[in-house]
């Protein structure tokens, strides 16, 4: 130790990849493999990356439309926040569904120039919110379950979707205590935000179904050791969500069956996913191969 | 549950420690409705591009501040006092390590 600075101990010499002292951003998937494991079918890897690369894609944008909307600049940051972690994800993932698949796409051709019946996203990701407290449910059911889908991800034979789900944990972790932290300021305020916030869960009810419900591309990945068969995350979100209604002194969501038929996972969608691509797809339609 | 409604939230001041080692700074104010949105809310508003490791938040209320009538009986004093700066005094030889 030096006798010249008493602090120099004290100090990180090795971090300068913060911004405040530096530009030197990690990649997150430097040094990760990034060959298929052997006995998985590539067209089931591609596709299950976009199932996931989707949901995050589109959530992302419907968060990005609270931007100058939401009831309070702070929160309107914090959504912005959590839209920009989401399309982190999605770039992973698409990139990795690009790779996969091997046929010169990438992520901007599979995020832009693909159909809603191309999306593989679930529901819960394209619906539009009715009010604040409509975007708190769905946040908060949307991140309690992939949380719990990405940390059993990490363990993915997959090199790349493990480094997706480690990466994505410390991320949904923050979107899911954000999301709650709200579900019970909601609940447990006055009897307006108490019964928008009861509301709230009742309309995004239907909805959840469909995240438990596996595809035979994701039971056939998860039993080569690559995906997480979803139905096995019901025990660990149903706790979770009767931890939080009752901190928020909410009822259980008074349970309606799902009035669509058909799964987001083979491209069925409603009309609404159809509205989001118009306007996130607009720009990259007009001007095809176009740079700013 | 409360029937009562406010409709704007007390203001907070931030102070984000950069690294170990450094002292919490302030880096702005923010509003919330209590102490844990306002963490959360500094965490979103101040610590985006990796600035800190810890972050303090304080009800602007409990900051107890000088005025700017107070300027001069506070400060001026100390301004022709250069005896108190350690520099003033010329080190004999025999001191080493400073």
């Amino acid at each position: 130790m030096s006798f010249d600075d008493a602090y120099d101990a004290l100090t990180d010499h090795d971090d300068d990849t913060r911004w405040a002292y530096g530009t030197g951003f990690a990649d997150p998937l430097a040094g990760v493999a990034t060959e298929v494991p052997d006995g998985v079918d590539r067209t089931d890897l591609m596709t299950y990356c976009l199932m996931l690369g989707d949901d995050a894609l589109v959530m992302s944008h419907r968060l990005q439309q609270w931007v100058t909307r939401a009831p309070e600049l702070e929160d309107e940051l914090a959504l912005a926040n959590i839209g920009l972690d989401l399309l982190g994800q999605a770039r992973l993932l698409l990139t990795r569904a690009a790779e996969v698949e091997a046929a010169g796409r990438d992520e901007d051709t599979l995020a832009y120039l693909r159909g809603p019946a191309e999306f593989r996203n679930v529901r819960l990701a394209e619906r539009a919110d009715d009010d604040f407290a409509h975007l708190v449910a769905r946040l908060f059911v949307f991140a309690t379950w992939r949380l719990a889908l990405l940390d059993r991800l990490a363990a993915s034979r997959d090199p790349v979707l493990a480094a997706v789900g480690a990466k994505g944990v410390k991320e949904v972790t923050y979107h899911r205590d954000y999301a709650a932290g709200w579900v019970v300021r909601l609940g447990d305020g006055t009897a307006l935000s108490h019964d928008r916030m009861r509301a709230a869960l009742d309309a995004v009810a239907p909805l959840t179904d469909e995240l438990f419900q596996p595809h035979e591309i994701e039971l056939r990945l998860a039993a080569a050791g690559v995906a997480v068969d979803p139905s096995t995350l019901r025990p660990e979100f149903d706790d979770i969500l009767t931890q939080v209604r009752e901190a928020a002194s909410l009822p259980a969501p008074t349970h309606q069956p799902a009035s669509t038929s058909g799964s987001g996972r083979d491209g069925h969608h409603g009309a609404e996913l159809g509205e989001i691509l118009v306007e996130m797809q607009e720009l990259a339609r007009a001007t095809p191969g176009g740079v700013w | 549950m409360s029937d009562e409604i406010r409709h704007e939230w007390p203001l907070f001041e931030v102070f984000v420690r950069a690294k170990r080692g450094l002292n919490h700074v302030h880096v702005g104010s923010l509003r919330a409705a209590d102490h844990e949105m306002a963490l959360h809310h500094a965490r979103d508003l101040y610590t985006r591009r990796n600035e800190g490791v810890s972050i303090w938040v304080v009800r602007s209320d409990d900051v107890v501040s000088s005025g700017p009538a107070d300027k001069d009986a506070f400060f001026a004093p100390s301004g022709d006092k250069a005896y108190r700066h350690p520099t003033y005094y010329a080190i004999p030889d025999s001191v080493p390590h400073i």
